[in-house]
């Protein structure tokens, strides 16, 4: 390993460095500071003579006359079963006061395509316990659904409900109870360190840190480690779900830091800026990230990733939810409004969505009627949301009963369906026996996206008399 | 140079300067643009995309971590080319031709490793070759020498290559052969083989151009009703993440009544991918009730894989599609999205410092869609036959902004625009196509068709709908400011109407086992019951009775129902009795 003293141009988060013999791609540098402070960097673009590298932790303290010394391989990720109850920085150094890791294997953590051949398309329904969730956006073991959100909104608390309590039913009715729970991945960029208390605070009083591995990224690290943080999250989650057969949960937040990072030190290499400042390539550095969740057929474990992002501006057209959107499976929106209406979750529904949610509902998944009841809700609920913005023009009187009915639906779908504590946990059949109670307030022809038997089994004819009677009062 | 040749001796040694992402720059590399070049110790396949001086820019489909300046860079001397042959129907490929299911083999691993090469089709196999001519017979370029099962649904037809002389053959016979061993000879003393190879960037040769007449049915209502499809034309369907690009995208190349589809997914998500490999194996093709995985190929390069094999692979696709055109047949080619393969281009030239043109695009955007989507149509074929292309294009705008430059240098050459709209697919209303903004251009030359197949009245009985919807739109604004019943009786009937078009008609439920599909003579039959209620409902309100008992009667929800029902016609019969009946017994 050869070391330099030929650093030539420090700028951001970039140092240069004269060279002698040829420095591969993507390799990893180690910088000393004449103080004896080490910094780790990676090569990003190298040609014969000069490479440029981008230090993690920051260039403070850098000078011309710090020492390069190039590793001679990309950067590797120490995995083994031991780190589930671990705590590591964003550079998957331990911070927890525990022992030192013993590797079983060193991970690449840019990590390979999975083949899309080699894939197993995911279908095996997870219970979050939430209805809006469950019942309307279903998550499946394998698939990456983010959380858009906003500042200030409780998306947190939504998250950590559901790796509170993800479950696969089937399993859960089994001899071995633990069999179905998530191993959690947690990797954090960027957020402040009461948030993180947050987390630790929660994961502690549940127990669940002893099935978690989390990477702590926090708002003072430096900006440039945020682009390695999830790689190292995504690169154990790997290894716990295809080598040590574990359904992995990961919960990387926050997305929007990452793409703040990407952005930085796009600029400080004087790219050609795409969309509003971010690198061109966001699209396909964000797709190597959300691709890696999944399941690989042969495999016993699987990798879901549920992505957190603050949408700047609450606006779902800024490239970060933009690009997002393009390349996970759905997203679940949280909302301002129903925030401030207290509604605990505040998901949304009309503009979330669950792509993967058709294959792992149905007989023999949850039940036969879930498909219809969630296609139905979402009309009857649209239908109504469009109502109040009439209504407040004309009042409710000018409305014709049908319209008033939906527009009961309406409030009743967020103050009874969507709305439920972030500690109460409803199993699928509670969700969609739920939805049936509110769909029974609507008249029975206007349930035209539910099959006729169906309507005949579930439909509950009093609560529909009920409403009338108490309307006739 | 194509997969299938890599054992050829390599050219010229280059020596790479510099890596930065999918772009090397090697010196000394005597090569032409566009040739194939294996970079660094690995053998990672790449193409050159620029040349200055004794410097050589090349793009490489592979990850480049850990390649570093002083590697060796071999040249092939060739372009980038396809291997066409049969075993192509029933493949799934990555963005340049490598088969993924071989792959997999080799690598040991579910993951993509780098440096491993495999031919486009299996050199191995033996196929039963039936000649169709004689010797002594003088063939041409493009002509068909023999016949190939290459699925239960294809006959796979071996032509003379289109740059070879032809001559008369001098030896033909059948039975079994490899691709790469000769079928045939000719007195030029060219030899035939089911192989052929062809450079991805370059149209195969064909005739001319013909004004497509006849429609590419899709089964979707929406399509084929209001916005139709020629076969050899060209499409776009652009949309906001969720509105269901990808679904309607699926439904065309499960249900169209092409030949042949070859179904591109670039930039897309893997598990979409998984789900195709999964479902068109098991799916019956409607025309002939064979798998529909023997008539389709498939191009996958994910969002994760090398962004420069993105690239390519539209390219992989389009020439794939056309050998099949060659054969006489008509080719469906689906591609989502092109939008992501304009952003390949993109992050290509931005790292080659070109000047960038709108959104940072290169200036050449506009250039390169064209000439993609220029190479669909309905072709006189250079052996005198017909065949088409069909081509299909997803646009992932920005922000569902369609005033992006991808969609609008799109538009400007599509003649079919099935715009997807974000609120209808939050209420659940899909296909989620935009009636009041999507258009075809086609539809008077398909016109024609629809009355000598399914009924003469057909353009009437759509315009009547196009009026109805028309209508509706422009009472909505009415309704959102003093309600629906402020409303003349009349245009509250017409609001009804249209709600019926919308709901029953419009919609279409994809995951419906019967309402998946929708034949042509089905879709108008349906829209023909909905104006029966419509002609009915006017008369009595014409004769004095309230709109609310015309709304309220007992048979009217039925017609919702019209999609999902098996027998159709039985029940639309009964449903269309019914309705007379009843709307004339209130006055």
């Amino acid at each position: 390993m050869k070391e330099y003293q030929t650093i030539t141009e420090i700028s951001g988060p970039l140092v240069f460095a004269e060279v002698d013999e040829p420095v591969g791609y993507d390799e990893i540098v180690e910088i000393e500071t004449p103080q004896g402070e080490t910094l780790r960097g990676q090569v990003l673009e190298s040609s014969e003579g000069i490479v440029s590298i981008q230090v993690f932790e920051g260039t403070g303290g850098i000078d011309r006359n710090a020492s390069v010394r190039f590793l001679g391989e990309t950067m590797k990720m120490p995995v083994t079963e031991d780190l589930l109850g671990r705590v590591l920085d964003g550079s998957g150094n331990p911070i927890d006061g525990g022992p030192e890791i013993v590797p079983e294997s060193r991970e690449d953590i840019v990590g390979e395509a999975i083949n899309p051949y080699s894939r197993e398309y995911p279908e095996e329904f997870i219970q979050t316990g939430v209805s809006a969730i469950d019942g309307m956006n279903t998550l499946v073991r394998g698939q990456k659904l983010p959380i858009f959100s906003g500042s200030g909104l409780p998306h947190n608390e939504l998250a950590l409900q559901i790796a509170r309590q993800a479950t696969v039913p089937e399993e859960a009715d089994g001899d071995d109870e633990d069999g179905s729970e998530f191993a959690v991945v947690f990797g954090a960029m960027g957020i402040t360190a009461e948030e993180a208390n947050e987390f630790m605070d929660d994961f502690e009083r549940t127990g669940a840190l002893e099935r978690s591995v989390v990477f702590m990224n926090l708002a003072d690290d430096p900006a440039v480690e945020r682009q390695v943080t999830p790689r190292l999250a995504l690169t154990t989650a790997e290894y716990l779900a295809f080598e040590k057969d574990y359904h992995v949960l990961v919960i990387l937040t926050d997305m929007t830091n990452y793409c703040e990072a990407l952005r930085e030190i796009g600029a400080a290499r004087e790219e050609v800026p795409g969309r509003r400042g971010y690198p061109g390539y966001m699209y396909t550095d964000l797709a190597q990230l959300y691709e890696r969740a999944g399941r690989i057929e042969g495999k016993e474990g699987s990798v879901t990733q549920i992505p957190i992002l603050t949408m700047p501006g609450d606006d779902d057209t800024h490239p970060i939810p933009d690009l997002t959107g393009y390349i996970t499976e759905g997203q679940i929106v949280m909302d301002r409004d129903l925030n401030s209406q207290g509604i605990e979750p505040p998901v949304n529904v009309l503009p979330s969505l669950s792509r993967l949610m058709d294959d792992g509902i149905g007989e023999g998944l949850t039940r036969e009627d879930h498909g219809d009841v969630s296609d139905q809700m979402y009309a009857a609920y649209a239908e109504g949301e469009d109502l109040r913005d009439l209504v407040n023009i004309v009042g409710r009187e000018a409305l014709s009963e049908r319209d008033n009915k939906f527009l009961d639906f309406a409030d009743r779908f967020e103050t009874e369906f969507v709305q439920q504590g972030y500690d109460n946990n409803r199993s699928i059949e509670e969700t969609l026996d739920l939805g049936w109670d509110l769909l029974s307030m609507l008249p029975k022809e206007a349930l035209n996206r539910i099959d006729e038997e169906l309507i005949a089994e579930h439909y509950r004819e009093d609560v529909g008399e009920e409403a009338e009677a108490v309307q006739a009062d | 140079m194509s997969q299938a040749d890599q054992t050829e001796s390599v050219e010229q040694d280059g020596v790479i300067e510099s890596v930065s992402g999918p772009v090397v720059t090697a010196t000394d590399l005597d090569a032409r643009m566009n040739d194939v070049v294996y970079v660094g110790d690995e053998g990672l396949m790449g193409e050159v995309i620029e040349i200055e001086g004794n410097l050589t820019t090349i793009q490489v489909y592979e990850e480049t971590s850990g390649v570093g300046p002083g590697e060796p860079v071999q040249n092939t001397g060739e372009p980038l080319s396809v291997d066409l042959g049969p075993g192509m129907m029933d493949s799934i490929y990555d963005g340049v031709q490598r088969p993924l299911d071989v792959l997999e083999d080799k690598m040991g691993t579910a993951f993509l490793d780098r440096g491993v090469d495999a031919p486009g089709i299996d050199l191995e196999k033996k196929w039963e070759f039936e000649p169709e001519v004689a010797e002594g017979d003088t063939v041409e370029p493009g002509d068909v020498v023999g016949v190939v099962e290459e699925t239960v649904t294809i006959d796979h037809k071996v032509m003379v290559p289109p740059d070879y002389e032809g001559g008369e053959v001098t030896s033909v016979e059948s039975g079994e052969f490899t691709v790469e061993e000769t079928v045939a000879e000719l007195s030029s003393g060219e030899e035939i083989q089911m192989r052929q190879e062809w450079p991805v960037r370059q149209a195969r040769p064909a005739g001319d151009k013909e004004t497509p007449t006849e429609p590419l049915v899709t089964g979707q209502r929406i399509q084929d009703g209001l916005f139709p499809l020629a076969k050899g034309g060209t499409a776009a369907i652009p949309g906001p993440f969720g509105s269901g690009k990808t679904v309607t995208q699926q439904q065309l190349a499960k249900w169209s009544d092409a030949d042949i589809v070859v179904y591109i997914g670039c930039g897309e998500r893997g598990n979409e991918m998984t789900e195709v490999i999964e479902d068109f194996p098991e799916l019956p093709d409607p025309q002939t009730g064979n798998p529909l995985m023997a008539r389709t190929c498939l191009i996958a390069n994910t969002s994760n894989m090398p962004v420069a094999a993105r690239e390519s692979c539209i390219y992989t696709g389009i020439t794939i599609a056309e050998y099949y055109r060659d054969m006489g047949y008509d080719v469906a080619l689906m591609a989502d999205s092109t939008s992501r393969w304009a952003e390949a281009m993109r992050e290509i030239s931005s790292r080659l410092e070109e000047m960038p043109g709108e959104e940072g695009y290169p200036a050449y955007l506009a250039a390169s869609l064209s000439e993609f989507y220029e190479r669909a149509g309905k072709f006189q074929l250079i052996n005198g036959g017909e065949g088409s292309i069909s081509v299909v294009g997803a646009v992932s705008p920005p922000g569902g902004d369609f005033s992006e430059p991808v969609t609008q240098n799109t538009l400007r050459i599509v003649k079919t625009f099935w715009a997807l709209d974000a609120d209808l697919a939050e209420r659940r209303h899909f296909p989620a196509i935009d009636w009041n903004e999507s258009y075809s251009l086609y539809k008077d030359q398909l016109d024609p068709w629809w009355e000598a197949n399914v009924e003469d009245d057909w353009p009437e009985v759509r315009q009547w709908a196009v009026d109805v919807l028309d209508e509706e739109d422009e009472l909505q604004e009415i309704v959102q400011l003093v309600g629906k019943d402020a409303l003349p009786e009349d245009q509250q009937l017409t609001l009804e109407v249209a709600r019926y078009l919308r709901e029953a008609w419009l919609q279409q439920n994809a995951l419906h086992d019967v309402d998946t599909y929708c034949e042509p003579e089905k879709t108008y039959r349906m829209l023909q019951a909905i104006k029966t209620f419509n002609d009915e409902a006017f008369d009595a309100l014409d004769a004095g009775v309230p709109v609310d008992e015309i709304q309220n009667v007992d048979a009217a929800p039925r017609l919702n129902r019209m999609g999902t029902a098996e027998e159709w016609n039985e029940f639309i019969d009964e449903l269309e009795n019914d309705l007379e009946e009843q709307l004339r017994a209130l006055y």
